[in-house]
């Protein structure tokens, strides 16, 4: 049996912001999936099978919400399915859900990714103390600070590489209505003058709090026919787990990450990233994520993402942007993270990214992680059928 | 439709155990590899289904892939379900024809905190939530509903618990078991009324793996794979108040859509946590007793590990099939409050 082509044909996005106070959980789900829906001008009764993606449900305090939230989905009488891969989820999540239109299963598929943070504490979620561990209450900055320090005494990176992440970002930010973080008037200066949170990560390098949805519509090749808007075929996806207690593990260039970055440009049949890839969406938690994963992406060589930074290259306008939207450093809905970096690559390649648009971008990469970066998940979609 | 088939299932419970996750869960991993002499470099994908409010920690999964033996990395997923949607995401992954290969494990440490109260997170947070029902609460409303309809007595409980007690006897995974009469069962004092002690499940720690495989690889590794002929699984509605307490609506469109009765089922295992909800599933699906031998393991009721018992049913209906005990059998798995969520799934020798 050939696998189906599978497109993405409708994404739908709330306003990211710190508290939604205005919705419940199901009202703030049912907001993204009602957009994504009119953008593939479906009805509920439409969609065969729904996969909803969040990640620790200590977020909200609702064990396993798609129990709750399958109805304010349409999910009644249909397929529910509950992904949870850590930060990756929203990745995985669509991924996930582009295999039952693959596999000829179903043909509408509704995929959806959330956090409602301001229902909990992620902090303290984050923090439970655990048997037979040492917990080191350092949330996740704490976590990756080290790792960091390492990157930049491994390439000897200028110190202001992050800094500079950071303000791109939240300037792109500005050309996206449903970013969280607007700050027009944001000096350089200012960031790096923000208070150091996790030494090298400085308070405006981190990502905000975020209460938000994604949902995004995939579609067999006979429902994509008759989409009314242009829509992203899916050119390949790849997920890679690795170990949390193992020593031998490389902290800043994962080996999950470095393989499911090779599957993914195999099963592509991309060999150049650089001239084959022309918008990136990768999450960047914390700002010197961006030249870490260029390197592991094949952006550039090993040691010398931060160039691409300092040189503007991944500026909007640049020759290889990345994060457009803001990234995960201008909105942070943990659950749905992932997949907005999977929604915004298509919506580049689907030329409805808005003010964000890079020109003529025919091709994108959607990548998410998670864990002590340890889980990855990416997808390659194009204007191209 | 690829043929996949299991070939290997393994399982552990027990009342409690004194290890974390990744030890608790190892050995099942390992058992269902030397079964089928497949090691980690000889599976495609591996997905699992837990909860982080049975471990008590976000992102516990990703500490016990560990137990895996994840190097160097694998493709993997977890779901944030009883491990029998992980098999179906898995088997869903194997029709793609990218993998010949999964493992699959399910798994739950309920056992660090009160299971029924922890269940009552599971309800809306608006409305229900903060009533805090807890289980044994809403299952005991479920079966008083039931027992005015006339759907079932306290004496057809009783022989339901009786009945898997004794098939419990044969599985040495049984939590609970023994010869019980049901007069004698029927005398014992209500425990949430109108709930007895042996109509609700005997909980346990614990999990189970199941590997599945394509034609190719299924045929080298089981000498009677249990081909998977189909699975579905649905969803009905949450809140309590606006449904029906005496139906599943959702398992008997997942049995219509697989034509469960099209044929004989020699056995079926059901993922029915409490006794009536066994009478109302074998309803829904539409089984014939006379037929069909149903939970010859126990049962959830015997031994109910939650996140892995819906997984421990296709196991248990598939090593029947291994052993050739049976030729065609039914297993389910349910999720959520008066059995919200059902996956049926269908497997032939």
């Amino acid at each position: 049996m050939a696998k189906e082509r599978c497109a993405v044909i409708g994404v739908g996005q709330t306003k990211y912001q710190s508290t939604r106070g205005d919705v419940s959980i199901a009202g703030l789900v049912r907001e993204a999936a009602l957009r994504a829906l009119a953008d593939a001008a479906l009805e509920w009764d439409d969609i065969d099978a729904i996969v909803i993606g969040k990640a620790p449900d200590f977020f909200e305090g609702v064990m396993m919400p798609e129990i709750v939230l399958g109805e304010a989905l349409g999910g009644v009488g249909k397929p529910v399915l509950r992904v949870h891969t850590a930060g990756s989820v929203g990745g995985s999540t669509a991924i996930v859900a582009s295999t039952l239109v693959e596999s000829g299963i179903h043909a509408r598929v509704l995929a959806l990714g959330f956090e409602k943070q301001s229902e909990s504490n992620a902090m303290w979620a984050l923090s439970l103390p655990q048997a037979f561990q040492t917990s080191i209450n350092a949330g996740a900055g704490g976590y990756f600070a080290p790792i960091i320090r390492r990157y930049m005494a491994m390439s000897a990176a200028p110190e202001l590489v992050g800094c500079l992440v950071a303000f791109k970002d939240r300037q792109h930010a500005l050309a996206n209505p449903y970013a969280h973080l607007h700050q027009p008037d944001l000096t350089f200066d200012q960031v790096v003058e923000s208070p150091m949170l996790w030494d090298p990560i400085r308070y405006s390098e981190t990502c905000p709090s975020s209460d938000g949805a994604c949902a995004v519509v995939l579609a067999s090749e006979a429902a994509a026919a008759v989409a009314p808007n242009p829509v992203a075929w899916i050119d390949a996806t790849a997920m890679r787990s690795e170990a949390n207690n193992f020593g031998g593990r490389n902290m800043v260039n994962p080996a999950a990450s470095s393989m499911c970055v090779a599957d993914l440009y195999a099963k592509a049949g991309i060999t150049e990233p650089r001239r084959e890839i022309d918008v990136v969406e990768m999450y960047v938690p914390f700002s010197w994520y961006e030249p870490m994963w260029l390197e592991s992406l094949g952006f550039a060589e090993k040691g010398e993402g931060w160039r691409l930074v300092e040189d503007g290259t991944t500026r909007l306008g640049g020759a290889l942007p990345v994060n457009t939207s803001g990234g995960v450093l201008s909105s942070n809905p943990i659950g749905a993270s992932g997949m907005v970096r999977f929604a915004e690559a298509a919506l580049q390649v689907r030329g409805m990214a808005g003010e964000h648009q890079v020109d003529g971008a025919t091709r994108a990469l959607g990548h998410a992680y998670g864990g002590g970066a340890q889980y990855f998940a990416m997808w390659i979609v194009s204007a191209a059928a | 439709m690829i043929d996949v088939a299991v070939v290997a299932y393994a399982a552990r419970q027990q009342p409690v155990f004194d290890e974390n996750e990744i030890e608790m869960m190892a050995p099942v991993i390992e058992d269902v590899r030397v079964a089928t002499g497949l090691g980690p470099d000889d599976l495609d994908f591996t997905c699992s289904g837990s909860s982080d409010f049975l471990a008590g920690a976000a992102f516990s999964f990703v500490m016990t892939v560990d137990a895996t033996r994840p190097v160097p990395p694998i493709v993997e997923s977890h779901v944030e379900m009883d491990g029998a949607w992980a098999l179906y995401e898995a088997w869903v992954k194997l029709q793609l024809g990218e993998a010949k290969t999964a493992l699959i494990y399910g798994y739950g440490k309920s056992s660090p905190g009160s299971l029924r109260d922890v269940l009552a997170t599971q309800l809306d947070p608006y409305a229900a939530g903060p009533l805090k029902a807890d289980a044994f609460g809403i299952a005991g409303l479920q079966a008083r509903y039931m027992l005015d309809a006339g759907d079932v007595t306290e004496a057809r409980m009783a022989e339901i618990a009786a009945r898997s007690m004794a098939s419990a006897e044969s599985n040495p995974l049984s939590i609970r078991k023994g010869t019980r009469r049901v007069e004698e069962l029927l005398a014992e004092p209500y425990l949430h009324d109108p709930l007895r002690a042996h109509d609700v499940p005997a909980r346990a720690d614990g999990g189970a793996a199941v590997i599945l495989a394509t034609r190719e690889v299924a045929e080298r590794v089981c000498e009677r794979p249990a081909w998977v002929r189909g699975i579905d699984h649905r969803m009905d509605i949450h809140h309590l108040g606006a449904r029906d307490p005496r139906r599943a609506p959702s398992a008997a469109i997942a049995a219509q859509a697989l034509a469960v009765t099209a044929d004989k089922i020699d056995v079926a295992e059901l993922d029915a946590p409490f006794t009536h909800q066994e009478a109302l599933l074998a309803t829904e699906l539409g089984l014939d007793s006379e037929a069909t031998t149903i939970n010859p393991s126990g049962g959830s009721l015997c031994g109910h590990v939650m996140m892995g018992a819906g997984l421990t049913r296709i196991g248990e209906a598939a090593a029947r099939i291994h052993r050739g005990e049976a030729d065609r059998a039914v297993a389910h798995a349910t999720s959520g409050p008066w059995l919200q969520q059902n996956l049926v799934a269908v497997m032939e020798g």
